[in-house]
């Protein structure tokens, strides 16, 4: 019954896993890309850890595996967003088709006039400005 | 060579397949953050691999080694990040 469980839960993280990577190939754009490689590879990895668990029934293999599912779940998303981060700065292009691009317009203060919250997006814009004089100043 | 040896095996042939497409997209990827993202995901197929080789001859202790390998993968994308802003400031 165990190992039926296990089995189950393994080959779902396997074939999430290889969706991934199929869509690592045949994604158009570098962005999207990130978001096939962020959530689908760490669902995948996250299913064999709990298949793995399962299947030795122990606490000591459990706590293992919950610590690599943790550290996946903290620094996958922080990961892609610093390097989808640099790749924009850096200048790699997006599709063709992407219409909406509001880093660009984030960084040129046209966000502000489109949306209604004007107070709460300033706010956050200045703390952003502030941030970038830091960064230059370095 | 009980069903479950078998799964395992299937799984790791598949788990092996998918790190064989993303080499290529290591290979042919326009620009650095491709091969950065494509490294990335052959480390979390690594992990993956090591886990299931763990259930396959029973050695728990295989598992601490992903678990420093999960730690690794992070401080490799923010390195090359990070190097990647300097280069582009100069």
């Amino acid at each position: 019954m165990i190992e039926i469980l296990s089995a189950i839960v393994i080959l779902t993280g396997v074939l999430f896993i290889f969706i991934s990577s199929i869509g690592v190939i045949r994604l158009p754009d570098f962005y999207i890309r990130v978001s096939a490689i962020t959530k689908a590879a760490t669902l995948g990895v996250a299913c064999i850890m709990i298949g793995v668990a399962i299947h030795y029934n122990e606490v000591s293999v459990a706590i293992k595996a919950a610590a690599i599912v943790l550290f996946l779940l903290i620094t996958s998303p922080i990961s892609a967003h610093i390097i989808g981060r640099a790749a924009y700065e850096d200048g790699v292009p997006l599709w063709k088709k992407t219409k909406i691009n509001e880093f660009r317009d984030y960084k040129e203060g046209k966000l502000d006039d489109q949306t209604g919250d004007k107070d709460a997006k300033q706010g956050g814009k200045g703390e952003h400005q502030k941030g970038l004089e830091d960064d230059q100043k370095n | 060579m009980s069903w479950f040896e078998i799964v395992l095996l299937f799984a790791l042939i598949m788990l092996s397949f998918s790190g064989a497409i993303v080499f290529v997209r290591i290979i042919v990827g326009p620009s650095l953050p491709d091969r950065v993202i494509a490294f990335d995901l052959i480390g979390s197929i690594t992990i993956g691999m090591i886990a299931l080789y763990s259930l396959t001859t029973g050695v728990e202790s295989y598992l601490d080694a992903a678990i420093i390998l999960s730690l690794i993968l992070f401080l490799g994308a923010v390195a090359f990040a990070y190097y990647m802003r300097k280069s582009h400031k100069q």
